[in-house]
């Protein structure tokens, strides 16, 4: 996600709290699109965000008349929502058939071993985030993987490393 | 509030202006499927780059997809008083050397041309017609007629082009009874997977009522399929007037477009054209002067694939899980919001203008049997021409993978298809004969359904590609239905056991019999068709099965490579629950849920 978000680790603490609601309260407030709802509700939050605090659970239960349970429910069936804030970068890679056949394994275990993960989650600096992705829609172009939402097709496990590597390289420079 | 003659006369004179003036038009093709992974990004800035340092006139648009996304970045050059040019693999070293021959010398180079289009009197000479490439002349399109040809930004464009005639004449000329009748003689089926008649879904519609509801689905978290973006991305037009249709066919009030959080192109493409047709009286109240009134928007899902089911869509329009509902009641008569409901694919909407514009007669003139009109194709995976293709069904299956799409690249053989999805099951390479028919693939053991084929040659094992078709399955169980989702995680367990030499004796038994479960006991296809991977797999591939199975190698040994997919942890798993405030006991009554 955008990488203004700075990583933190732990508990927030009481002088972020505030604004940290007053920026949940925005996204679920200012919806462009008309029908709003819990799920409205928490994708604009994610979108804002990068992530669903706790302290948003009970604002949008709240906001939509529902209640806390059944917002955590919609929250936690969602692969997009995740509960801590997200690294400073997202890397996804498409694991569909498409994909499969023209050696998206190989792409995956690159950008895995270049990041030192075993599967989907954050590097230990919280540079990066991995994810699995379904299908991105560029089937045409597989392998594809993204890079901060920007797509890139018919990579190969090299450039894929060689992407990694530099994308690692430049968010080391910007948090130093 | 402007007449349609009115629209039409102002989109003719923006078109004439276009196309026929002085200023040179340079379209290049963005969308999801083809230019954005292949660096259209970087063509389009270098062209604009260029002619702002050169000073060189020429409007530059972002359009959609021409189809041929093996091709792409496409840059598609109108150069007046002279052709049309389109040309491929387009980066954007080549730009500034592009730009120069075509709009400072006024030639047509050769290198990288794809084909030219004759736009006067003066006939292109020695050069290849961009018409007669296989990968266009094959096809019919109707659904995708504008789409690579208009801006989809600009709605005139598409008034330009014909669009709105089919509105204009059913809200001047007919009844919506009329409408209905028109749409069921021409033979229209859905387009989504069921290959239900549209015309008939519309008539189930709940009369007299109010709010009724269109919901339009572009969830498609198909793997292998991208025809509904690439629709809203290219032609968004075409889906909302065929909504509008569907909504005075049925005397809907409102409609929503549904579709997955995070795929920005064909939401911002919808979105905006949604904006212009409100500004131009073609949504909104009294549509083009008529007393019809219509309401659309936007919504988003999140990721999840069964969603893409009518009922579970209800649930994620309403902003709940995605989980099918028991039926009945049926949507068209208890659906979103308990309003009656109508849900259509993207596709199957699309072609409704057209159908009101030239009539049922010559939709049904075109493609076999009872599917009629055309195909929309998603040709992936180890094939030389991959991209979206629409073809008039009735074609054979070996004609679009071999005359379309070029056949299997790097002199390997062709060993599986894959169609319809994941939930489709697999096809062998004797089955090019069949054509694409709804019922004939049916008969065949496969579906066409959302029109997706993959391609697979011969390095890949049968057991291999079923591991990922249900791993897949896995990962997108809503988890509703215990037999889906416990069924499909055992049958994962079972494949990945196979696929590592490791089968125990009696697995073939047991994963039938999780998958007869799975047929009887679940609420939606994804887990009534969820072991069809495995079953068509079996049926067709005994070699790789029993290699893999019983001797325990894999005869390609694509199953021995290391192998990634993500593990389900939705819904039936309790992660993110223990990090949760305290349940506050006052938000639970619920006092306020209807």
């Amino acid at each position: 996600m955008s990488s203004d978000v700075t990583p933190k680790i732990g508990p927030t603490p009481d002088s972020e709290k505030q604004s940290l609601k007053d920026r949940i309260n925005n996204a679920v407030r200012t919806q462009k699109r008309p029908t709003v709802t819990v799920l409205s509700s928490l994708l604009s939050i994610e979108d804002d965000l990068g992530y669903i605090p706790k302290e948003a659970i009970s604002i949008v239960a709240e906001y939509n008349n529902s209640t806390i349970n059944e917002v955590w429910g919609v929250a936690s069936f969602y692969p997009n929502f995740r509960f801590d804030p997200p690294s400073a970068n997202t890397v996804e890679v498409c694991w569909g058939p498409s994909c499969h056949l023209v050696g998206a394994n190989d792409v995956i275990k690159s950008v895995l071993d270049e990041l030192g993960l075993d599967g989907e989650g954050d590097t230990e600096d919280k540079g990066v985030t991995f994810k699995f992705n379904t299908c991105l829609g560029a089937c045409p172009q597989a392998p594809v993987m993204s890079i901060n939402h920007r797509m890139y097709g018919k990579i190969s496990a090299k450039q894929a490393k060689s992407y990694v590597s530099a994308l690692r390289e430049n968010t080391k420079g910007s948090h130093s | 509030m402007s007449s349609y003659e009115q629209l039409k006369t102002l989109a003719d004179a923006r078109w004439a202006e276009l196309t026929e003036g002085n200023v040179p038009w340079i379209r290049i093709g963005m969308s999801m499927c083809c230019g954005q992974a292949s660096g259209a990004y970087e063509t389009i800035s270098a062209i604009k780059e260029h002619l702002s340092a050169t000073g060189i006139d020429a409007t530059v648009s972002e359009v959609g997809c021409l189809g041929i996304c093996y091709a792409s970045p496409v840059v598609d050059i109108l150069v007046p008083n002279q052709n049309r040019a389109i040309y491929g693999n387009v980066t954007a070293d080549l730009v500034v050397d592009l730009i120069n021959k075509c709009l400072v010398q006024g030639k047509t180079p050769k290198k990288n041309l794809l084909g030219v289009v004759d736009t006067g009197e003066i006939k292109s000479k020695g050069l290849p017609y961009f018409n007669e490439l296989p990968q266009i002349k094959l096809q019919n399109r109707i659904a995708l007629r504008n789409a690579g040809h208009i801006d989809p930004k600009d709605i005139y464009q598409y008034i330009a082009r014909g669009g709105y005639l089919g509105l204009n004449r059913s809200l001047a000329e007919l009844k919506p009874e009329d409408v209905i009748e028109e749409v069921k003689s021409s033979g229209l089926r859905g387009r989504g997977g069921a290959a239900f008649p549209t015309g008939v879904k519309w008539s189930f519609m709940t009369r007299g009522k109010k709010p009724k509801y269109i919901l339009c689905n572009c969830e498609e978290g198909d793997p292998g399929a991208f025809n509904d973006k690439s629709i809203l991305e290219s032609d968004p037009y075409t889906a909302i007037e065929g909504m509008t249709i569907a909504a005075y066919a049925t005397g809907s009030t409102n409609g929503i477009i549904f579709i997955r959080h995070g795929h920005d192109g064909p939401i911002d493409a919808t979105e905006r054209a949604i904006e212009q047709a409100y500004s131009v009286g073609l949504l909104g109240k009294n549509i083009l002067g008529s007393d019809f009134s219509f309401d659309l928007e936007v919504s988003l899902t999140g990721e999840s694939y069964v969603a893409g089911e009518e009922t579970a869509l209800m649930e994620a329009v309403e902003g709940k899980r995605s989980m099918p509902r028991a039926r009945p009641p049926f949507p068209a008569a208890y659906g979103v919001w308990g309003h009656p409901t109508t849900i259509n694919n993207v596709k199957s909407l699309s072609y409704a203008p057209s159908i009101l514009e030239h009539g049922a007669e010559w939709f049904s003139s075109i493609g076999v049997n009872k599917s009629t009109g055309t195909a929309i194709i998603c040709l992936s995976g180890n094939i030389k021409h991959p991209g979206l293709y629409e073809v008039p069904m009735g074609l054979t299956i070996g004609e679009v993978i071999n005359n379309i799409g070029g056949g299997v690249p790097g002199g390997r053989k062709l060993k599986m298809l894959q169609t319809g999805g994941p939930l489709g099951g697999v096809l062998s390479s004797d089955s090019l004969e069949i054509r694409l028919d709804f019922d004939e693939m049916r008969d065949a053991g496969a579906i066409l359904g959302s029109g997706g084929i993959i391609v697979a040659d011969d390095r890949t094992c049968a057991v291999d590609l079923t591991r990922v078709l249900v791993a897949f399955c896995q990962f997108e169980s809503c988890g509703k239905c215990f037999p889906c989702r416990l069924g499909t995680t055992n049958l994962l367990e079972i494949v990945e056991r196979m696929a590592s030499n490791k089968a125990r004796i009696g697995d073939v038994e047991l994963m039938k019999q999780i998958g007869q479960t799975m047929q009887i006991g679940s609420l939606c296809g994804h887990g009534q068709l969820g072991f069809n991977p495995i079953e068509s797999a079996m049926k067709h591939f005994k070699e790789d099965w029993n290699a893999c199975v019983e001797d325990g190698v894999c005869l390609t040994g694509s199953c021995d490579k290391p192998h990634f997919n993500p593990i389900n942890t939705r819904s039936f798993a309790d992660a993110p629950i223990k990090s949760t405030a305290p349940i506050n006991l006052t938000n639970q009554i619920g006092e306020n849920h209807e």
